[in-house]
């Protein structure tokens, strides 16, 4: 932190005076004049948390695709149907046990075991080949696509909520004070914010699995050079194996999350392989912290964009991505 | 050498008596949105389809009709995309298409390339497909999404007193013309309309829109449809909403009422208009109603047949009577077919329907309010039976032309 600053003083400078003036606009009462000119705080703060709950959800679908990329260099366009496939199998099991718990847990095996027999299967016999791989896996996304509707049909599912995270809770932010003195807090939806925590929760146990545990430093080494972490013995196909099942559990946990707070329908996996592609080529390939500014990122351009300037919101996130790749191209969090 | 040739005659002959005892085929081409946002209300387009085609049968006299179905995904240049690969690959003679509101405006266009080919709409509702300069081979049989929400601006502001609301609808040409009957009539009684939220189709993640919505109206308007319209009532139920609301035609529709999971609840109560009504004692709707509940398992249907399925059953009714009028005559570039389509009157599960000058449907409207069956099933009960409707919607023509097209903001907010 204190050589960034040495090192870029007047970047450090707009960076604090952004935060600051961040913190300004969602603690602070704002005065009529602002209200007038770009709307209600409600609204501001309701769009900057739904923007980082849905980075949270983007993240998971995110963290798998950037882990398998990072360590393979697998390009795995079928990420998308393991989403898709994932809040299916969710819906499914939570509907037949009721217990919307079992659900992720069960999603994340099944679509971890797709995973594993993709690796096996696919990934395995053409290893090395980019651009086989990826026709292959744009066509077997097709194959998924059209085999899921032809047993779910185009209808809309929504994975069940559990009973005790509908409805909204009180935050401790202010949003305006009544005429009659009486303070007005913000209210938001439980769910949400359950969401994020826990996929806060994944990304740091992530990051403290590959940066703090044996199997992380494998991980790590196998990213960096994996020929030669072969030759010291270690079994580098089994960690392939490993690193792509857990990659697609996560999508598939991300396809539960989706399911919940979104809904699952025929189309929803090409929305979430772009959506991911995005991110991580924002983020950086490759990256888990990446991914994580990534989703943020394009979480919040979503759904500022959505309330600011509605007839542009598509055109925002890919802005941001064309902004990123004539600027940054390796990504914002890439290694060098 | 011999016996080769031998072999290439019978082969031939074969051949040759093939085609003199077939029947002779007329090709149709359907869409549907079978995929993206509305794939369920394709899906449910083409029960419609299927139902006609169970109660008038295919035969035209002693030829046959063959139909051929492409998919699309609610954009214009899909639909453009499968008629065009329809006409010049699959060789139909005549189109059932399309099902979306820009989906109805390109392939408008687009018939005027092919004069010479049928065009029947399957069900889009956008008024400008068949309001500014019509294609003379397109025909119309389903009422545009003004006409659909005629009678809900007056129920909403007499009965149930709702002075001032707010809407949000998709950004594109059915849900303006929704909005447009709404707002018409609607503030022609005294209304106000103080805030119009427009979302792209196929918007996933509403929480934002929601928390925009105001808090000073009596009712919010619904002008979404598909998945847009399940994922806002599920968001918007985390959310804890709990205004009024009203809906458009294919908000309050089986395509969303019989969704899977509990966000369709917030619907009950719901005012809204539309081509139909699931509950009308009507014996020709109830018999369509059996007639698509026969045809298929209960599994692969709605409970009830969506605005889609009805739209779809009275445009392929309409085609197959009209073309056994002419007994599947299509020749001289189909002119006694195109004719006896414009003449035609058919008696829709709907309500009865004719064409007006520009092809366009006169028919039948409904203000409905959704119920709760008791079992869990939601379905929209009648309320106003308004018959008779036609495009502009019983104003002058002359007046009705200053209001302008449907968009983003027309019509004013004011009495014509």
């Amino acid at each position: 932190m204190a050589r960034f600053i040495e090192r870029h003083p007047a970047w450090a400078l707009i960076v604090i005076i952004a935060v600051a003036v961040l913190a300004w606009l969602v603690f602070a009462i704002w005065p009529p004049g602002l209200e007038a000119a770009i709307g209600r705080k409600r609204v501001f703060l309701n769009a900057v948390l739904n923007g980082i709950t849905l980075g949270g959800l983007y993240f998971l679908v995110a963290s798998g695709f950037t882990l398998i990329f990072g360590l393979m260099r697998n390009v795995n366009l079928a990420h998308g149907s393991l989403y898709l496939f994932g809040g299916y199998i969710g819906y499914a099991i939570s509907t037949w046990t009721g217990s919307w718990i079992l659900g992720f847990i069960i999603a994340f095996i099944a679509v971890a075991l797709v995973g594993v027999i993709l690796q096996l299967a696919v990934f395995r016999r053409m290893e090395g080949q980019d651009l086989r791989q990826t026709m292959v896996t744009i066509g077997l996304s097709i194959v998924f696509a059209d085999l899921m509707l032809w047993v779910f049909g185009g209808d809309f599912y929504q994975v069940q909520t559990p009973s005790w995270l509908i409805g909204p809770v009180q935050l401790p932010l202010l949003t305006a004070i009544k005429s009659s003195g009486e303070p007005v807090y913000l209210q938001y939806p439980l769910v949400r914010l359950v969401i994020f925590l826990a996929s806060v929760v994944i990304g740091i146990a992530m990051w403290l699995a590959l940066n703090r545990t044996r199997i992380g430093m494998i991980v790590r080494a196998g990213v960096d050079d994996r020929d030669i972490l072969a030759a010291t013995g270690v079994r580098i196909q089994l960690v392939f194996v490993l690193v792509f099942a857990l990659g697609a559990g996560l999508a598939g946990i991300a396809g539960v999350v989706g399911g919940t707070f979104q809904s699952l329908s025929p189309g929803e996996d090409t929305r979430f392989l772009l959506a991911s592609l995005v991110v991580v080529i924002v983020g950086g390939m490759g990256s888990i912290p990446g991914a994580a500014l990534g989703a943020v990122i394009i979480g919040l351009a979503e759904q500022l964009g959505s309330v600011y300037i509605p007839t542009y919101a598509i055109v925002v996130t890919f802005l941001i991505m064309v902004l990123v790749l004539a600027l940054r191209p390796q990504g914002l969090l890439a290694r060098r | 050498m011999l016996k080769s040739s031998l072999g290439l005659i019978a082969l031939s002959s074969l051949l040759l008596s093939g085609t003199a005892f077939a029947q002779e085929k007329i090709k149709v081409g359907v869409t549907a949105t079978l995929e993206g946002t509305y794939t369920v209300l394709g899906e449910d387009g083409m029960r419609g389809h299927q139902t006609a085609l169970n109660v008038l049968g295919k035969k035209i006299g002693d030829k046959e009709l063959e139909f051929i179905v492409a998919s699309t995904d609610a954009t214009p240049d899909s639909a453009v995309r499968a008629v065009r690969k329809l006409i010049e690959q699959d060789k139909v003679q005549i189109l059932l298409s399309p099902l979306s509101g820009d989906e109805g405006i390109a392939v408008k266009n687009f018939a005027k390339t092919h004069p010479e080919l049928t065009f029947v709409n399957a069900a889009s509702g956008a008024q400008e497909t068949t309001y500014v300069d019509p294609a003379p081979n397109f025909f119309r049989y389903n009422m545009d999404g003004a006409q659909w929400q005629v009678g809900l601006g007056k129920y909403a502001y007499e009965t149930k007193g709702y002075r001032k609301i707010a809407t949000v609808g998709e950004d594109y040409s059915f849900i303006y013309t929704q909005v447009f009957g709404l707002v018409l009539e609607f503030c022609g009684a005294g209304g106000q309309v103080t805030n119009r939220q427009w979302v792209p189709l196929g918007t996933k993640d509403f929480a934002s829109v929601i928390a925009a919505l105001p808090d000073d109206v009596d009712a919010i308007y619904l002008g979404l449809g598909g998945a847009d319209a399940v994922n806002f009532l599920n968001q918007y139920q985390q959310a804890g909403g709990k205004a009024h609301l009203m809906g458009g035609s294919i908000m309050i529709d089986q395509t969303i009422l019989s969704s899977k999971g509990s966000a369709k609840n917030a619907l009950i109560g719901t005012i809204a208009a539309s081509g139909q009504a699931d509950t009308w004692e009507d014996p020709g709707w109830q018999k369509f109603v059996k007639a698509y509940q026969d045809s298929f398992p209960e599994s692969k249907r709605f409970p009830s047949p969506s605005l889609l399925a009805t739209n779809y059953y009275g445009s392929t009714m309409a085609l197959i009577l009209a073309l056994r009028q002419v007994n599947g005559d299509l020749s001289n570039n189909q002119a006694k077919l195109k004719d006896a389509l414009a003449k035609i009157e058919i008696d829709a599960p709907n309500g009865k329907i004719k064409l007006d000058a520009n092809r366009q449907a006169i028919g039948t409207n409904f203000v409905t309010e959704v119920v709760d069956d008791g079992k869990g099933a939601l379905f929209s009960k009648v309320v106003k039976v308004i018959p008779n409707v036609n495009q502009t919607l019983g104003y002058d023509p002359a007046v009705f032309a200053k209001i302008g097209l449907p968009s983003r903001t027309v019509p004013e907010c004011k009495k014509y």
